[in-house]
This record gives C-alpha cells, structure tokens and sequence, in this order.
C-alpha cells in the first residue's frame, strides 16, 4: 500500500457537457465528479461503456476541456488555461489506449522518441532515452520493426514505453488491456505495477473489467450515468459494496457465491447442511473454518466456491456441505459466525 | 492518306514540350495549393483539431462549386480573374493558369479524403503527447497518409494531362491539340493514334511510379 499522501489530480465538482446533435438532448458525460486521486497510487475508475470515464479520464490531460467545476493536476487548474499553455501539462502526463495508437509510419523506436522530439531533447539523448525504455518493457530487440509486425501485448508495451518516455508524474490508462488476451492483459497489468512501483509514478486505469481492479488498483471509483457512484479502498468496495452497479461487477470478478439455480443443483447431490462462508484477511483462511468444524465434530465438504486476492489481500468465500450429531452444526456456524460472515441455506429438509 | 512524319516529328516534339510544362507547373501549384487547401478542409472540420463550422462550410462549399465545372467552361468563366493576374486569357500562361486552379480544388478533395481515413486515435495520442496542431500535421497526418497522398498525386497527373488535352482550345499547344490539328483535322488517323499511344504510355510509366512509391511508403 502506498503510504496516504497528498491528492495529486483533483475534480472540483467537475461536468462536461457535450451539445447535443441536431434537435437530439445534450450528454451530460461527466456530471458534478468530485473526487481525489493521492499521489503515487494507482487508482481505478470502473464502469459499463457509456458511463462516462472515458471522458472523466480525459479531463486530466485536458484532452476535454470541463464545461463545469474544474480539475487540478499538480496544484494547476487546468480550466483556466489556454490550449497552448496546456501543451507542456499534456507533455507531462502519459497515457495508454485501448487501440494502442501508434504511428504505423515509424519504427518502434520511432514512436517512443515521439514525445521526446515534441519536447524538443536533442538527438543523442533521445536515443539513449528510447534504448533505455525498450529495455524497461522488454522489447529492446524490436527497436527497428514497424508496430505492423507486433503483437497485441507488444503493442501495448510501445505504448506504454511512450508514455513513460518524458518522465512523467501520471500515467493514464485508458482500457489498457481491453484489446488484449487474458494472458497479455496479466503481462501488461504487471508492466503498470512496476510503473507504479519502480518508477513511483502515479496510475489512473480506466476499465470495464472488475478483475484488472482487483489485480492492481489501491483505490477504485465507480462510475454510472457519468457520476462516481461510489469510491474507497478495492479492498473495502470488493468486500463491502455498497452500490448495485458495484455488486454486479463485484460479481463478475469473482463467481464465487452460489446462484439460486446452482444452490438448487447442490440440494439434489449434498443432502446435507449448506453454508457459504467468507474468506477473509480478518477472519483467517480456510484453516479456521477446518479448525472449527472440528472442533465441533462436524464434517465438512467443500462444493463451490472461490478465493483470490484483491489488493494483494485474500478473498472470497466456501460454500460447504455439512454433516454432524444433534446441534452440532448449528454450533459450528454460530461458531463460524463469529470471526466472518456465514451464508446459511439451510438443509434440504429444513 | 500517309502521314508525312518528317514534317510532323518536330512539331510533336514542341507539342510533348508544351505539354510537359502544362502538367508540370500544374502539378507542382496545383499539388501545393490542393495540400494545403485539403489539410484545411481536414482541420477545420467539425470535431477536429481547428474546427471551425464557418471556415469549413466556406472551404467546402468553393470545392463543391469549382470540382463539378467541366474544364472548358471553368476556362471561359475564370477569364477575368486569369486577366487579371496573368495578363492575357490566352496562351499557354493563361491555360496552366487555369489548370492550376482546378487542379488545386481536385487535389483538395482528395487529400481531404485521405486524412478522413486516418485513425483518430494517433492524431489524440500525439495531442496528448503535447504536439502542436502544425507539429501533428507535419509528423502525423502527413506521414500516416503518405501512401494514399501518393496515389492521390498519381491520380491528379492523370487528371491534369486530362486537362491540358484541351489546350489548343486557348492557344496553349499541347500533345491533345497536336492530335486534333495534325490528326482529326487532316483526316489522319495514324496521327492521332500516336498520340494516343504516347499518352498510354506515359499514363502508365507515371502509374508505375505512382504505386512503387506508394509501396515503399507503406512498407511498414
């Protein structure tokens, strides 16, 4: 965990309205957004396509411009700057795309130096510059293709070098890992991370997908209908949500509960007690649920469930079958009840 | 009727001549102006990057009006303003500058055409970087576009040998008013079927170098 330091992007009860087309309604893409992002964090901002963190996202270098409120990057108000003194704050923030876009008219090495001619290095540090980056994301050995030739995850990596090129303070990741594979989405999460980490450079992700949260983000805002509907530690909005939108992608991140239809499979094999029961950092692992059923002589067996990590912390939960005399089961879950959260469906002749 | 080709054969030459130096400076103003003029019909487009509905709906609308005029009445009705600036409405001066003019209004559209095509992704990526408008047409929009800029530019020359084949018509000369003069005129078929041939051949010598630039360009 980063240590809790000052915000370095701030949203002062930021709007951005986009007119209407014709006799068609204006979009309110970005509505009334107030919202801290702390320095040397890597924050996320989930949401269904049409929510507007796109655009929230885009505030920040100011590739929007805030029809409403204001954005402070850095201690800079970024509303009352002209487009030509928002030149050298863009040159100072990264960002990665979804597409990746870049130029298929130079080579790799080409498109890293990109930014450093913009900001006018000389030549030979330039070329030092892009050596060094290359090297940092892996692709030193592909200085001189054209992005034609890369894969997907390649791709992403020459545009993150990029990004990375002038020393920014910010990286803004806008679906970073949405047009990648499972397997490159891991590669790509964990080149962010040690954006984050090495360099300490501060990181917004923008994404749809729950588990690129769950992997890497501290801190997570969720979006709907262009307003931040919630927003906390992953951890505490994983473990504790408090919005529907948040439960359902919640959900998508971690099919660990039982649905009504599987809980209704489960009943015709396991004619026993079922409860699903949450694993958690506080309440320990698997280990004290074991401990406890026998403690009380239950048997337990395990018949769904899940557990990972989020924010590098374990959870999920079991959803377990169990057998044992007289109140014996009843004592292991009032048992259970008092280190987590028990789930109790009962038994099928309950 | 035979055609007496050592008479004819240095009045081609001087025909080839004239029109070389027609499609020529046509092809240098006219390829200049018609950048420029595409890459603001681009920029000024709403949604991009110096959108300007007023400045776009003006540009638009001079293409629009000039594209669609068939060659010889744009000639007639451009007279005043070729008077004005060259001096005369006749003579090979006069006709390129004609020529110049069209050729300019022609090869804005298509480059107009061209950059539509380009991603829009890269031109906000390099905005994101910090570039400058001027920057991001140099290094981006060109560049990105180069190999359909090519075949675009390929295209205009056919268009502007086109044009100047109409030459005769204010005394300009050219390879199109050798083949009527010497060829239709004089009932001489084989005459104008040279010129036919040797305008094939150009046509396609300059298409081949057309698509082997391109090629280079977009070997990526």
């Amino acid at each position: 965990m980063p240590a809790a330091t000052s915000s370095i992007i701030r949203f002062e009860g930021a709007s951005k309205v986009f007119p209407g087309r014709g006799k068609g309604a204006e979009v309110r893409a970005v509505d009334d957004v107030t919202l801290d992002i702390r320095e040397g964090e890597i924050f996320g901002v989930i949401g269904q396509s049409g929510a507007g963190k796109s655009t929230l996202v885009r505030l920040i270098n100011a590739l929007e411009r805030t029809t409403g409120g204001d954005v402070v990057v850095d201690g800079l108000s970024l509303g009352s700057l002209s487009e030509a003194r928002l030149r050298p704050v863009r040159a100072g923030i990264g960002m990665v795309f979804q597409q990746f876009n870049l130029l298929a008219s130079r080579t790799v090495a080409g498109n890293v130096a990109y930014p450093l001619e913009v900001a006018g290095w000389p030549r030979t540090k330039r070329d030092a510059r892009v050596a060094e980056l290359l090297e940092f994301v892996g692709l030193a050995d592909k200085a001189d293709v054209y992005p034609s030739t890369l894969s997907g995850g390649q791709k992403q990596r020459v545009g993150i070098a990029r990004a990375l090129a002038t020393n920014p303070r910010i990286l803004l990741a806008d679906e970073a890992t949405s047009a990648l594979d499972p397997e490159t989405t891991r590669d790509v999460l964990d080149l962010l991370q040690r954006v984050n980490r090495e360099l300490g450079i501060t990181v917004v992700v923008i994404t749809h997908e729950m588990d690129v949260v769950r992997s890497i983000c501290h801190r997570v805002a969720v979006m709907e209908r262009g307003r931040v509907v919630e927003v906390g530690e992953a951890y505490q909005v994983f473990s504790s949500p408090a919005h529907g939108t948040t439960r359902r992608f919640v959900a998508t991140a971690l099919r660990d509960r039982p649905s009504p239809e599987v809980l209704a499979r489960l009943r015709t094999r396991h004619s026993g007690h079922i409860v699903t029961v949450g694993v958690d950092e506080v309440a320990g692992s698997s280990a004290v649920l074991t401990r406890t059923l026998r403690e009380h002589g239950v048997d337990g067996t395990v018949v769904f469930g899940g557990i990972t990590e989020v924010a590098e912390r374990p959870y999920g939960s079991l959803t377990v079958e169990l057998v044992g005399d007289g109140g014996a089961v009843e004592a292991a879950v009032a048992a259970l009840r008092a280190v987590t959260w028990v789930d109790d469906h009962g038994r099928v002749d309950a | 009727m035979s055609a007496d080709w050592e008479r004819l054969t240095p009045l081609l030459w001087e025909a080839a001549g004239q029109t070389a130096y027609m499609v020529l400076i046509t092809l240098l103003v006219g390829g200049f102006f018609g950048l420029a003029l595409g890459l603001g019909l681009y920029l000024t487009r709403p949604g991009n990057l110096l959108q300007h509905r007023f400045v776009f709906a003006v540009l638009n609308l001079a293409v629009n009006i000039v594209r669609p005029i068939p060659f010889i009445i744009f000639l007639v009705a451009l007279g005043p303003l070729t008077r004005a600036v060259i001096g005369s409405t006749i003579g090979i001066e006069a006709f390129t500058f004609a020529m110049c003019i069209m050729a300019t209004f022609v090869f804005a559209r298509l480059v107009e055409q061209n950059l539509v095509s380009i991603d829009p992704g890269v031109v906000e990526a390099a905005r994101a970087m910090g570039a400058s408008p001027l920057r991001i047409v140099r290094t981006v929009l060109v560049p990105e576009a180069l190999a359909p800029l090519v075949l675009g530019y390929t295209f205009l020359f056919v268009g502007v040998l086109d044009m100047s084949a109409i030459g005769g018509y204010l005394g300009a000369g050219g390879l199109g008013d050798f083949a009527i003069v010497q060829g239709y005129r004089q009932y001489d078929w084989a005459v104008t079927a040279v010129v036919v041939v040797i305008i094939v051949l150009i046509v396609q010598a300059v298409q081949w170098l057309g698509n082997g630039l391109a090629r280079r360009a977009l070997r990526r």
